[in-house]
């Protein structure tokens, strides 16, 4: 029906265990909005507290979903001099990064993703806007990909 | 270990110090890699405010007392009902009690304990400007020393606030990217601000570097930069130095001509002669300037304002009147804030950068090394087409902490100006950007209504699709882009046009990006990402299948610029 943007590129995807994270986190906030709503329809009486309920219960189960297509969308690609990202089904995000460009790295881990042994790394330029978060690396690929990311940056110093 | 800074000002240095008959020598003594302090009434500057606010609380606190005196000075005796009214007042405590010489003595304590901590922290501020970076070490009890590496330097801003400009000192700061990471010397002497500046730029570029690398005798200023300042004048002395006696003078003559020298600080536009060619100077009649100040978005909601108090006022609701009274008054306040802030504005091209001055009572003069502009806006809202004005704002990587022209942050280069203006301004800002040959492209930007395809060459600008008329119904036909000379030009808007101006090697990243209602009308979105700052640098709408294109292209393009980029070390023959 309509065309999707696409890049050709060596797309390298994050780990399949990542899906977890986020049917995990998905489901906590979740249930957290629905106690919410059941406050509001059960304590507080107010009448249409059903309907947030349902609705809740409704963005939850597809949110729950899409969970594994979300996370299968977000990719990354190492070309030449720039770092390539994608994310999205619905809402699509391409950037593209030039190495020079490099500020910092930053790697984290969330307590589901450590459980599973996995890592988030986040190349931050100088522009906040740049937002590129590669979520669910293992951790060992997170550390060695924050060191050639560095190394790539470190050979294409740039100014600011 | 050094001599206080008081040099460039010898009305304020005492007799008996070495003062330095010229200031160009004190200024290539201040950049030579050693450790110097500030003007000696930095303290008396810097804790002027602190002074004022302490005797307004005084003030504050005696004023039923004033009052009283001042009445009984006149004869009105008050004295019956009003003479216990302090009981517990501490001056009459004190009294009372006989304290006096003790209360004197405190006085007298702490005003020596100030002075002496005044002195101290002035002793222990220093700075020091070598071959590669600015030192600043200052704090007497928290010590603390920062240094900013020179080919970092985002921009150099001297400012004169009123008060100290009174008194011939100005405020240098140095700014580089980061968070309150600025360099500030505040104070020095007005024209030791100025060639400090110089000086600094001066290594900045590299040039010094490489004059001495060449010949091993001391480069002096604006000497070496020969290459880059063809016509540059070369005039050894700086305005106000021929006032300097040769002889000793009378006391009384030295007064006159330190208020003289005041004087013409005051009145001359804040620009190096030997700097800056005269031609290249915009400038903003006041009449403009006013115009552009109370033509705005802002008079207009201020007469709708004023127009429903009006109507509410006139059905017998006055207290309205009333209510809004502040209002009107913070508006006056805000309209003559901007006007006197954006008198005087200078822009002018020097062998450094673009230096662009403004203010009347405060002054502030910012140079921005070339290259430090990452995105540039020419802007022009709908109420000021009829009048041909627009504006010019930037964003750079490092701000000073000074306001800017029209109280607005220090990103506004050009607060209104013409067309001719604007291009003056764009020829100075982008130099290798904006030629003769790239006139049309900057004109089309600017004014062009839909893309007229040029003489002789395709369009100009990349054209949105008709789908793109449902999401942008007035602008559709002029959102687009170019990409020329190492630059990425952003055409939005038809009521408030827009013309963005991204230079590719500042550019830090590119994004592409569709959500569902775009996919369905087969558009996407673009934007490009640069420092914080005022200049929106996306395009809302461009053709799916255009997207890509501009995604790598751009992609690409930022790679090129940033490795054929020199501009850290501007001057750095290549």
């Amino acid at each position: 029906m309509s065309r999707r943007l696409d890049v050709q590129a060596e797309w390298h995807r994050v780990s399949p265990k990542y899906v977890l994270v986020v049917l995990v986190s998905s489901l906590v906030s979740g249930v957290v909005a629905g106690a919410i709503a059941a406050v509001i329809w059960l304590i507080m009486q107010v009448s249409w507290g059903w309907l947030l309920l349902v609705a809740v219960g409704i963005v939850t189960v597809v949110t729950l979903i899409v969970a594994p297509r979300r996370a299968r969308s977000i990719g990354y690609a190492l070309r030449d001099d720039d770092l390539l990202f994608r994310r999205g089904i619905m809402f699509q995000r391409f950037v593209a990064v030039p190495y020079g460009r490099m500020q910092l790295i930053d790697i984290t881990r969330g307590p589901v993703g450590r459980a599973l042994g996995l890592a988030d790394l986040k190349f931050v330029t100088a522009a906040a806007s740049t937002a590129v978060a590669i979520p669910g690396l293992p951790e060992a690929d997170a550390g060695e990909l924050r060191d050639r990311l560095v190394e790539l940056a470190e050979s294409r110093r740039a100014g600011l | 270990m050094s001599v206080p800074l008081g040099g460039a000002d010898p009305g304020s240095a005492a007799p008996g110090t070495r003062v330095p008959v010229t200031d160009a020598p004190a200024v290539a003594r201040m950049a030579d890699g050693e450790w110097h302090r500030l003007h000696p009434l930095t303290p008396l500057l810097r804790g002027g405010i602190g002074l004022v606010a302490v005797l307004g609380i005084v003030l504050a606190n005696l004023r039923e007392r004033l009052v009283d005196m001042f009445l009984s000075v006149f004869g009105v005796d008050e004295s019956q009902q009003g003479g216990n009214d302090y009981a517990g007042d501490p001056i009459d405590q004190i009294y009372q009690h006989g304290l006096v010489g003790w209360a004197l003595l405190a006085l007298a304590v702490l005003l020596v304990l100030a002075i002496a901590l005044f002195y101290l922290a002035w002793r222990m501020h220093s700075f020091r400007i070598g071959d590669d970076a600015v030192e600043v070490r200052s704090g007497v009890i928290n010590r603390r020393h920062r240094k900013a590496r020179l080919d970092r330097i985002q921009g150099v801003n001297v400012s004169r606030p009123l008060f100290p400009r009174i008194f011939g000192t100005a405020k240098l700061e140095v700014s580089v990217a980061g968070q309150d990471a600025n360099v500030e010397l505040a104070y020095l002497g007005s024209q030791l601000a100025d060639g400090l500046r110089r000086d600094i730029l001066l290594r900045a570029s590299g040039a010094a570097a490489a004059a001495s690398g060449q010949s091993l005798q001391p480069a002096a200023p604006g000497q070496s930069l020969q290459p880059a300042a063809p016509g540059q004048s070369q005039q050894p002395a700086a305005p106000g130095q021929s006032l300097q006696p040769a002889g000793p003078a009378s006391a009384q003559n030295r007064a006159s001509e330190l208020i003289t020298r005041r004087l013409n600080e005051f009145v001359r536009p804040e620009l190096d002669p030997d700097a800056a060619p005269p031609h290249s100077v915009v400038s903003i009649p006041p009449a403009r300037l006013i115009g552009s100040i109370v033509i705005s978005e802002f008079t207009v909601f201020l007469l709708i304002a004023v127009g429903l108090v009006v109507a509410g006022a006139s059905t017998g609701r006055y207290w309205l009147l009333v209510a809004v009274l502040p209002g009107v008054i913070g508006s006056a306040s805000f309209y003559l804030r901007r006007f006197t802030r954006s008198i005087n504005y200078s822009i002018a091209g020097t062998p450094d950068g673009v230096r662009v001055g403004f203010g009347m009572l405060s002054t502030s003069n910012e140079t921005l090394p070339p290259g430090r502009i990452h995105a540039l806006e020419v802007m022009q809202p709908l109420l000021w087409r009829p009048f041909g004005w627009w504006q010019i704002r930037i964003d750079t990587a490092g701000k000073s902490k000074q306001k800017g022209a029209a109280g607005q942050p220090n990103t506004t280069m050009l607060p209104v100006g013409n067309a001719d203006d604007v291009a003056r301004v764009l020829a100075l800002a982008l130099s290798a950007f904006a030629t003769e040959q790239n006139r049309l492209l900057i004109q089309a930007g600017m004014t062009a209504r839909a893309d007229a395809p040029a003489p002789g060459a395709g369009p100009l600008f990349s054209a949105a699709p008709r789908s793109a008329a449902v999401l942008r119904p007035f602008s559709w036909r002029r959102t687009g882009y170019r990409i020329a000379d190492g630059i990425v030009l952003l055409r939005t808007g038809a009521v408030w046009r827009r013309l963005v101006i991204v230079p590719l090697a500042r550019l830090q990243s590119v994004e592409v990006r569709q959500g569902p209602l775009r996919r369905s009308l087969h558009l996407a979105q673009a934007r490009l990402h640069t420092v914080y700052g005022p200049v929106a640098t996306s395009l809302p709408v461009i053709a799916d299948s255009d997207a890509f294109p501009f995604f790598t292209a751009v992609a690409d393009g930022a790679i090129d610029a940033a490795e054929s980029d020199r501009s850290h070390r501007w001057n750095t023959p290549a």
